[in-house]
């Protein structure tokens, strides 16, 4: 198994690298321009210094060696730097630098994570809740109305993309009932029972919507895995030694049907991170999503590089912790 | 439910494979109700704006915002514009781009699984390649590439078909990996069988093989990859343009609208159910029309 992980890890290093040159390409050849938002009272040769000074137009080898450097070598020294392990001469070190803020992309990222962590997060832990639930029910009383309606509702909420169901909340919630505000206030600080409850408030749209789109997909693979599992022999050894319908269903059938839901769960978490993008976009949280879509707009190369590269290791990631959480849950997977 | 049947299609005089699969997915209550709203929905973007011939870009401002009337099913919008014409005009688009896309992955991915499943020494670089692209974080490029080609895409093909060739090319060329595993997979089953042994031992080029004999059996997992690829490319279109990075409001999708009517949501909020239902039903319905043909084409489920 440590061998698995050490040889997988391995892979990793190129697959990684091949994506972030790729990124990087697909960036370089594009026609955008930094300075195109700066004001047209700008002259050109003020213009062709701030572009040179923000390292436009170098040639593409050298600036994808610096952005590797970058971010594998200098912003993983600056946070030690900053947890007290001063290694070197921090000063000579250069950091990623967005072109937009003037500021490092690494302290922007980490100004958004939060927002994005609380809200899909929970949306995932909620999904994740009601899903296992669901599709437990619905396979053990399959063909009943609740298989059905379940079976339908998970359809439905898999088919209706996430921007009309979060359109169609604030519409019946914010618009109509006035119930919850409909932008996320990120300024927010909570420090009583008051300004908490505004909190709860404020993400219970975002996180229902996210919710309730992974709760779709996971419920289906519950219920289907759950439906493989009750047919097989051991159930039927299980409940002829007579034990009780809810050990039969709740300790052996559900703990089995877990082990490839669990991986589905665990390829889910870099796709939501996409999905947030669009739910940002909705209830205006100021996340990652957010972030990038302003990076796309203002043509901020490095932001743009940094945080796409960021998705991709995370879609690398989680395949890698799925492959090794599906082999140590099921001793019947061999991969040496 | 099935015993009944089994004793009528003795009587049958003759079976064939297509008609049992059609047989079993008229049994699938889903299925067929998903076809029956899909084809209203084609036929309505299809033949309806014969019917309702107002054009959808004609501006009437002293009409704007209007709620529903005998003159407009649907409204209109903040400049005076039909809806239930923009809806339709958008749907056109919108379907365009799903099934044109969902083609090119198709091809793309079957291609891809064929060559890698059939031609042992392609296998490995193919699969890799897929690999990496199962890795890349679709959603964030798409929006990369779209944003920044689109101004010179436009000016080579022109405003319209720029976007939707650029559209449809990165959709389909960001979803083809699924396509290619699942093809990839049966085809290692199949070229071990008899019949593609006993082709080979009559010296049939290899090209023939692939074409005459491989091609037919994995056309069941390429036409459920093909619903499922439909509902994928309209989802991740309207998505685009929802952010808008995708097609221009004078030619608009459904998810254009959606993202245009968001901001008059508090005034007029049919402007966001109507297309948001347009592209919830489209995908739904495709949904479960792949649902029954994954059903009807598995012979599991069909022999009993």
């Amino acid at each position: 198994m440590l061998n698995y992980t050490l040889r997988r890890l391995l892979f990793a290093i190129p697959t990684l690298l091949v994506i972030s040159f790729i990124i990087f390409l697909i960036l370089d050849l594009a026609p955008g321009d930094p300075t195109g938002s700066l004001p047209l009272t700008i002259p050109a040769e003020v213009r062709a210094k701030i572009r040179e000074a923000l390292g436009v137009g170098e040639p593409i080898h050298i600036a994808y060696v610096k952005w590797l450097r970058g971010f594998f070598i200098y912003e993983p020294l600056h946070w030690l730097d900053q947890m007290g392990l001063v290694i070197g001469d921090p000063s000579s070190r250069p950091r990623i630098i967005s072109f937009a803020t003037r500021g490092p992309v690494v302290d922007l990222l980490m100004e958004r994570i939060p927002q994005t962590l609380w809200v899909v997060g929970l949306s995932y832990v909620v999904g994740i809740l009601i899903a296992i639930p669901i599709g437990v029910i619905s396979a053990y009383k399959q063909y009943s109305w609740f298989d059905q309606f379940g079976t339908f509702i998970s359809m439905v909420g898999f088919s209706v993309p996430t921007f009309f169901t979060g359109l169609l909340m604030i519409v019946i919630f914010s618009v109509q009932l006035g119930w919850f505000p409909s932008v996320y206030d990120t300024t927010l600080e909570v420090n009583s029972l008051g300004t908490f409850w505004l909190q709860v408030k404020q993400m219970i749209m975002p996180v229902t919507v996210l919710a309730l789109f992974n709760a779709a997909q996971i419920s289906r693979f519950m219920r289907a895995s759950m439906l493989d599992n009750l047919t097989q022999d051991y159930v039927r050894t299980a409940r002829a030694k007579g034990m009780s319908e809810k050990v039969v269903v709740l300790t052996h059938v559900l703990r089995n049907s877990l082990i490839p839901v669990v991986t589905v769960i665990a390829l889910g978490i870099p796709t939501i991170f996409g999905g947030a993008i669009i739910t940002e976009q909705i209830f205006r949280v100021n996340g990652l999503g957010q972030l990038l879509i302003i990076g796309i707009q203002g043509s901020d190369f490095p932001l743009v590089q940094t945080l796409t590269f960021l998705f991709a290791i995370l879609i690398v990631l989680f395949n890698l912790i799925a492959d090794i959480v599906y082999g140590m849950l099921d001793p019947r997977i061999r991969y040496d | 439910m099935t015993d009944q049947t089994a004793g009528e299609v003795v009587t049958k005089a003759q079976r064939t494979l297509w008609g049992d699969v059609l047989r079993q997915f008229l049994q699938h209550k889903g299925g067929v109700a998903g076809s029956i709203i899909f084809l209203f929905i084609l036929g309505a973007v299809l033949f309806g704006p014969f019917i309702h011939t107002i054009d959808p870009q004609f501006l009437d401002i002293r009409n704007k915002n209007l709620g529903p009337t005998w003159g407009h099913p649907m409204g209109t919008d903040n400049l005076g514009r039909d809806m239930l014409a923009q809806v339709l005009s958008g749907g056109r688009v919108s379907l365009a781009v799903g099934i044109a896309a969902m083609a090119l992955s198709l091809l793309v991915g079957t291609l891809i699984g064929i060559i890698a499943g059939f031609f042992q020494k392609l296998d490995g670089p193919l699969m890799r390649t897929t690999d990496l692209f199962l890795a890349l974080p679709i959603l964030p490029l798409l929006l990369v590439i779209i944003m920044l080609f689109r101004d010179s895409l436009r000016s080579v093909f022109g405003p319209e078909m720029g976007i939707f060739f650029l559209i449809v090319f990165v959709i389909g060329i960001t979803s083809w990996m699924n396509t290619a595993r699942i093809v990839r997979g049966e085809v290692l089953a199949i070229k071990e069988r008899e019949f593609v042994l006993a082709a080979r031992s009559v010296g049939t080029h290899s090209w023939k093989i692939v074409a005459r004999h491989i091609f037919p059996n994995v056309l069941s997992p390429v036409m459920v990859s093909a619903t499922l690829g439909i509902a994928n490319a309209i989802i991740t279109e309207s998505s685009l343009s929802f952010l808008g990075l995708g097609f221009p409001s004078d030619f608009p999708t459904w998810g254009r609208l959606l993202f245009d009517g968001a901001n008059f949501m508090t005034l007029n909020p049919a402007r966001v159910i109507w297309p948001g239902l347009a592209i919830s039903l489209t995908v739904l319905s495709v949904n479960y029309i792949g649902d029954g043909i994954r059903d009807a084409l598995d012979p599991r489920i069909r022999g009993r």
